[in-house]
C-alpha cells in the first residue's frame, strides 16, 4: 500500500471541509448553490471511497490503506487509519448514503439549508472515522463526536416532540460511551500505555476484568444497535427526526453499535465473550421475536419501521456471538443491506409524508392508484424488509440462520420466526397503506414520485437488487478477516496461571 | 546563586509597575481618554505574558528573595494563562461595563491587582507569601464585586463572599500556623525536608494544620461542603467580575494547592488523599444535580464549576500516596491541563453572556439564549462549542481534560484507598458526567430549537469579537490539536518537580 494518495483522511475530511464550507459561507438565501456544494461534496465524498474496493486486496485479513502519524505524544495515541474486510464496506455504504440523503433533502428541507447540509456532511466525516479509525482514543472521538451533529439534525429539524427525543438520543447513548472511555482507559494502562487496537488485542486480561471490560463496551454498544432492552430511544428519535435523520440513524449510526462489537468487544474481551454469549443471544433473540411482534401493533409508519430495523439489529447481534464463519459473515452483510433497506424505507415514508404530512397508516389507503410507481419501488423494499430470495435482506438473514443452527438448533429455529413476523408487519402495513379502495380525498390528489425520488429510490433499488442476487462481491472482501477475527476469538486471553 | 535575584520574579515587578503607572495616568487621562488607559492596561497585560514567555523558554527553576519566592516552568505557565485571562476579562468586560457606569480607572487598576496577586500566589515558596498573596488577590475582588456600589444585589454578594473569603483565609491561616508550629519553618522545601527526615515536634499538629490547609483551599475552589458562597457572588457580581472570580483565581489556587500539599506536605499524602477525595465526589454530585435546577446561566455556571472543580480534585489526589515522582507529575499535569482549559471555556462562556448584555438588559437567565442560532449563527455555534467542552464531548479540548484525570484516575493508583476504588471513583465521575451534560445540552437546547423572543442585533466592540470568536474556536482547535498544550503542562511539571 505504499505511495497511494491518502484515500481514508480524504474521505473522513472532504465532507468535513465541504460541511464546514457551507456552514461558513451558507445562508437560506443562496440555498440552490448550497444544494450544489453539498451535492458536490457528497459525490466527491464517495468518489474518494472507490479506490478503496478497487484497490483492496482481499487475500489479506489485516489493515489495508494505512495511514499512522503521531498525534498526542504524552499519551501515545496516534492518528491511526486503516480498514479491513470488515470495515471497508461501511465506509462506501456510508459515503454513498450521504449522497442518497442531500438528494433526499432538496426540496423538501427549506429552513436553515446550509446548517442542515454541513450537519450531514459533517455527520458523515465522522462515522467514516469511526469505521476507518485504528486507534482507540481517534476511534472514541469519532464515536462521540457524531452525536454533536445527531442531536442538532433532530432537535432543529425534527417533529413536534423533537426536543424530548433529541436528549433521550443524545443521553441514552452518552451513558454508554462514558461507560466505555473508562474502560479504553483501562485497557491503555493494560497493554503497557497505548491506544493502538492491535496491541490491544493481544493484551492478556484476567476472566473478572474482561467482563467488567466486556460489560463497558456492551453499555455503549448496545444502546448505540440498539439492543432489546434499552432500544427505547430509537423509534423517539426516528419518529421525531427528519427523513434524512431518520435515514442515517438506521442506515449508518446503528452499525456503528454492532460495528463496535466486531472490533472492541470480540477480539479484546473474546473470553468474557464466550461467557456471555448466551445472554447476547437471548437478548437478541427477545429482539428478533418479541419486537417483532411489537412492530405488528404499530399505527405510525415511522415506528413500525424502526420497531422493525431494532428486530433486523437483533439478526446482526445474534450472527455475531454465535462464532462461527458463515454467522458472523451474514451479521455484515445483514448490516450492510439493512443500511439499504431501512435507509430506502425510511424515504418511501418521507416522500408520503411529504405531500401528506401524516405518518399514520390509517389515513391511507389505495395509493397504488395514484403513485404507482411509488408502489412499485416500496413494494420491491418492502419485500426486501421480510428477506424474500433475490434482495439484499435474504443473503443476510440467511446466513445468520445458518449460523445459528449450526451453534444450536434451537436459536437457529427462534431466529427463523423473523421470516414470519417480518413478512406480516411489512407486507401488512403496505397493504393497508398502498392498496385497496383511494382512502380519502387527499390520498385522491396525490402526485406520483418526480425525478428527484425516482433517482434516489432508483439507486437504493439498484443496490438491493445487486446484492440479492449476486452477493459475492461483498462477502469476498470481508472472508479473511472474519477468518483472521474468528481465529483470534478462539484464542483465550486469560494470563496462564505460573 | 544570586540571593535576591530580582529577575525571577520580574513579572510580578513589572506589573507592579505597569498598575502603578496606569493608576497615576488614568487620572490625567480622566473619562473622555479612558480606552488610553484599557489600552495600557492591555500593554502590560500582553507585556507580562511576554515576560513568562522568556522566563518559561529558559526552563530552569529559580528562587528570588532568598528562597521565599520561586519562578518555575509550572508557575511561568499558569502565570501566562492567568495574564490571557485577565486581559480577555477586560476586553469581554468593556462594553458591559461602559453601559453601567463602571468603566472607571480603578477597574483596570484593580484588576491588575487581582493578576499581581495570583501571580504571587502562583510563585509562592513560603507560607507567609502565599498568604501575602491571597490576601492581595482577595482584597482587589472583594472591592471589584462591591464596584457597582447601588446595585443591592451586588453589594449583597459583596459582603458574602468578603465575611465567607475571610473566614477561608482564617482556616488557611490557621492550619499555616500549626504547620509552622510542628514542623519549625515557614519554607515550604524546608517543612517538606523536616517531615521527611522526622524533625516535627507533633505529628498530630501536622495533620490537623493539613485539615485546616485544605479546608482553605476547598473554600477557594468551592468544593462542597465549603462551596455556599460561589453562586450567590457569580450570580450576584457584575459579570465581568463573575469571570474575574471564575478565571485566574482558581489558577492560583490550583498552584497554591500545589505548593503546600505536593512540594510541602507530600509524605503526608496518605492523610490528604481521602479529604480530597472526599470533596471530590460530594462537589460532583452536589454541583452537577444542582446545576440542573438552574434557570439562571450565570447560576448555572457557576454550580457546574463545583462540579468541575470535583473532577479536577480527582487528578490532585491519584498517585501521590505511595507514588513515584512520575506519577505524581502525571496526576497534577492532568489538573493542570483540566484547570487551564476549565478557565479558557468559562471565559468564552461568560463572554457570550456579555456580548447579549445591553443597557438594563442583563441577559443572565438561560431563556435569554432563546433562539440565538437565529440572531447569529455565529456567536451560537461558539457558544456550542464552549457547552460541549464543558460538557467534555469530543472534539473540544473539554474532552481531553476529562480524559488525561481519568487516565491520572487509573493510572496512579489509590495508594491508601485501593486498586479497584480508583475504578469505582471513575465510573462515578463518569456517571456525573453524563449528570452535566444534561444541563449544558439544554443550553444548546434553548439556543438552537427554540424560537427568539428577542431580535435585537447584538452590538460588540471590534475587538471584543476577535477575542471572542478566537476563544470559541480555539475550544475546538486545541480539541482537534491538543498534543502541544498537554505536552506544555506535562514537561512544565515534570521539570518543576524534577528539577
Amino acid at each position: 500500500m505504499q505511495n497511494t494518495l491518502p484515500w481514508l483522511s480524504m474521505a473522513i475530511w472532504l465532507p468535513i471541509l465541504f460541511g464546514v464550507l457551507i456552514l461558513g459561507a451558507g445562508r437560506d438565501r443562496n440555498a440552490g448553490v448550497v444544494r450544489a456544494v453539498a451535492l458536490a461534496g457528497a459525490l466527491l465524498g464517495l468518489l474518494v471511497t472507490l479506490p478503496l474496493y478497487s484497490g483492496f486486496d482481499a487475500a489479506l485479513a489485516g489493515l489495508q490503506f494505512v495511514e499512522k502519524a503521531m498525534w498526542i505524544e504524552r499519551l501515545n495515541a496516534h492518528y491511526h487509519l486503516g480498514v479491513d474486510g470488515l470495515s471497508v464496506w461501511f465506509v462506501i455504504l456510508t459515503a454513498f448514503i450521504t449522497v442518497i440523503v442531500v438528494i433526499a433533502g432538496w426540496e423538501v428541507i427549506e429552513s436553515r439549508v446550509a446548517q442542515y447540509y454541513a450537519a450531514f456532511l459533517i455527520l458523515s466525516g465522522l462515522m467514516i472515522g469511526v469505521f476507518a479509525a485504528a486507534d482507540g482514543l481517534l476511534f472514541y472521538i469519532f464515536f462521540e463526536a457524531t452525536l454533536i451533529p445527531m442531536y442538532i439534525i433532530i432537535g432543529v429539524w425534527g417533529g413536534p416532540n423533537r426536543v424530548y427525543a433529541a436528549f433521550k438520543f443524545f443521553l441514552y447513548t452518552l451513558l454508554g460511551s462514558l461507560l466505555m472511555l473508562v474502560a479504553l482507559v483501562y485497557l491503555y494502562y493494560a497493554a503497557g500505555g497505548s491506544f493502538d487496537l492491535a496491541a490491544w488485542h493481544d493484551v492478556q486480561i484476567a476472566l473478572p476484568a474482561q467482563v467488567l471490560l466486556f460489560l463497558a463496551f456492551f453499555a455503549a454498544f448496545s444502546v448505540k444497535v440498539p439492543m432489546w432492552p434499552v432500544h427505547t430511544w430509537l423509534p423517539d428519535a426516528h419518529v421525531e427526526a427528519p427523513t434524512g435523520g431518520s435515514v442515517v440513524l438506521a442506515a449508518i449510526m446503528l452499525k456503528l453499535g454492532a460495528y463496535g462489537f466486531l472490533r472492541f468487544s470480540l477480539p479484546i474481551t473474546p473470553d468474557a465473550a464466550h461467557e456471555l454469549a448466551w445472554f447476547i443471544i437471548a437478548i437478541s433473540l427477545v429482539a428478533v421475536v418479541y419486537v417483532g411482534f411489537v412492530a405488528l401493533v404499530q399505527t405510525d409508519m415511522k415506528k413500525l419501521v424502526a420497531y422493525s430495523s431494532i428486530a433486523h439489529m437483533g439478526f446482526v447481534t445474534l450472527g455475531l456471538f454465535v462464532f462461527n464463519q458463515i454467522g458472523v459473515e451474514g451479521a455484515i452483510v445483514q448490516m450492510i443491506s439493512h443500511g439499504f433497506v431501512s435507509g430506502a424505507m425510511f424515504l418511501c415514508i418521507g416522500v408520503m409524508y411529504d405531500r401528506m404530512h401524516s405518518r399514520n397508516i390509517a389515513d391511507y389507503g389505495g395509493v397504488v392508484n395514484t403513485m404507482p410507481r411509488f408502489a412499485a419501488f416500496m413494494m420491491l423494499f418492502a419485500m426486501a424488509n421480510c428477506g424474500l430470495p433475490g434482495t439484499s435482506g435474504f443473503v443476510g438473514e440467511f446466513y445468520v440462520i445458518l449460523g445459528a443452527v449450526k451453534h444450536d438448533f434451537w436459536v437457529g429455529m427462534a431466529a427463523a420466526t423473523t421470516l414470519i413476523l417480518g413478512a406480516a408487519y411489512s407486507l401488512w402495513m403496505y397493504k393497508r397503506v398502498i392498496f385497496g379502495e383511494v382512502a380519502n380525498e387527499q390520498v385522491a390528489e396525490l402526485t406520483d414520485i418526480g425525478a428527484r425520488e425516482f433517482l434516489v429510490l432508483a439507486l437504493l433499488a439498484g443496490a438491493v437488487l445487486w446484492m440479492g442476487l449476486y452477493p459475492k462481491p461483498f462477502t469476498d472482501l470481508m472472508g479473511a478477516s472474519v477468518a483472521d477475527l474468528l481465529a483470534h476469538v478462539g484464542q483465550s486471553k486469560i494470563p496462564a496461571a505460573q | 546563586m544570586d540571593k535576591l535575584n530580582l529577575l525571577a520574579a520580574a513579572p510580578e515587578i513589572f506589573l507592579a509597575v505597569a498598575a502603578l503607572l496606569i493608576l497615576v495616568a488614568d487620572l490625567f487621562f480622566g473619562e473622555a481618554r479612558r480606552s488610553v488607559s484599557y489600552a495600557l492596561s492591555l500593554v502590560a497585560l500582553v507585556g507580562v505574558a511576554a515576560i513568562c514567555g522568556v522566563l518559561l523558554a529558559q526552563d530552569t527553576v529559580a528562587y528570588a528573595f532568598d528562597g521565599l519566592y520561586v519562578g518555575d516552568p509550572m508557575g511561568n505557565v499558569l502565570k501566562m494563562f492567568a495574564a490571557l485571562a485577565v486581559g480577555l476579562v477586560l476586553v469581554y468586560g468593556q462594553g458591559y461595563a461602559r453601559d453601567r457606569g463602571i468603566w472607571h480607572g480603578e477597574l483596570f487598576v484593580l484588576a491588575l491587582f487581582v493578576l499581581l496577586g495570583v501571580m504571587v500566589m502562583i510563585s509562592a515558596n513560603n507560607l507567609l507569601v502565599i498568604y501575602l498573596g491571597l490576601e492581595l488577590q482577595a482584597l482587589a475582588l472583594y472591592a471589584l464585586v462591591a464596584v457597582r456600589r447601588d446595585d443591592a444585589r451586588a453589594t449583597e454578594a459583596a459582603m458574602k463572599y468578603f465575611v465567607l473569603g475571610a473566614l477561608a483565609s482564617g482556616f488557611l491561616l490557621y492550619g499555616m500556623s500549626m504547620l509552622y508550629g510542628a514542623a519549625g519553618t515557614l519554607d515550604i522545601n524546608e517543612l517538606a525536608r523536616n517531615i521527611a527526615t522526622g524533625k516535627v515536634a507533633s505529628r498530630a499538629a501536622l495533620v490537623l494544620g493539613t485539615v485546616f490547609v485544605v479546608s482553605g483551599l476547598a473554600f477557594k475552589l468551592g468544593a462542597v461542603p465549603f462551596h455556599m458562597w460561589l453562586p450567590d457572588v457569580y450570580h450576584g457580581a457584575p459579570t465581568p467580575i463573575t469571570v474575574l472570580i471564575g478565571s485566574a483565581p482558581k489558577l492560583a489556587v490550583f498552584a497554591v494547592a500545589f505548593r503546600l500539599l505536593v512540594e510541602g506536605l507530600l509524605p503526608l499524602a496518605a492523610d490528604w488523599q481521602p479529604m480530597l477525595a472526599a470533596l471530590a465526589i460530594a462537589s460532583l454530585a452536589v454541583g452537577n444535580v444542582t446545576a440542573i435546577a438552574q434557570t439562571n446561566l450565570k447560576r448555572m455556571l457557576a454550580y457546574s464549576t463545583i462540579g468541575q472543580m470535583g473532577f479536577m480534585l480527582l487528578a490532585m489526589f491519584s498517585g501521590v500516596a505511595g507514588g513515584s515522582t512520575m506519577t505524581v507529575a502525571n496526576a497534577w499535569s492532568a489538573a493542570m491541563f483540566y484547570v487551564i482549559t476549565y478557565a479558557i471555556t468559562t471565559l468564552g462562556a461568560f463572554g457570550i453572556v456579555m456580548l447579549l448584555a445591553r443597557q438594563g438588559f442583563e441577559a443572565e437567565e438561560i431563556a435569554d439564549l432563546k433562539g440565538l442560532n437565529r440572531r447569529s449563527p455565529w456567536y451560537a455555534f461558539v457558544m456550542l462549542l464552549l457547552m460541549f467542552s464543558l460538557a467534555g464531548i469530543p472534539p473540544t479540548v473539554g474532552f481531553y481534560a476529562k480524559l488525561v484525570v481519568l487516565q491520572a484516575l487509573l493510572g496512579g493508583g489509590m495508594g491508601g484507598l485501593g486498586g479497584s476504588a480508583a475504578v469505582w471513583l471513575a465510573v462515578i465521575a463518569v456517571l456525573f458526567s453524563l449528570v452535566a451534560a444534561f444541563y449544558y445540552l439544554r443550553v444548546v437546547k434553548v439556543m438552537y430549537f427554540d424560537e427568539p423572543t428577542d431580535s435585537r442585533p447584538i452590538v460588540a466592540a471590534p475587538d471584543m469579537r476577535v477575542a471572542l470568536s478566537v476563544n470559541g474556536i480555539s475550544v475546538l482547535v486545541l480539541g482537534i490539536v491538543p498534543q502541544y498544550l498537554l505536552a506544555l503542562c506535562a514537561q512544565a511539571m515534570v521539570r518543576t518537580l524534577g528539577g
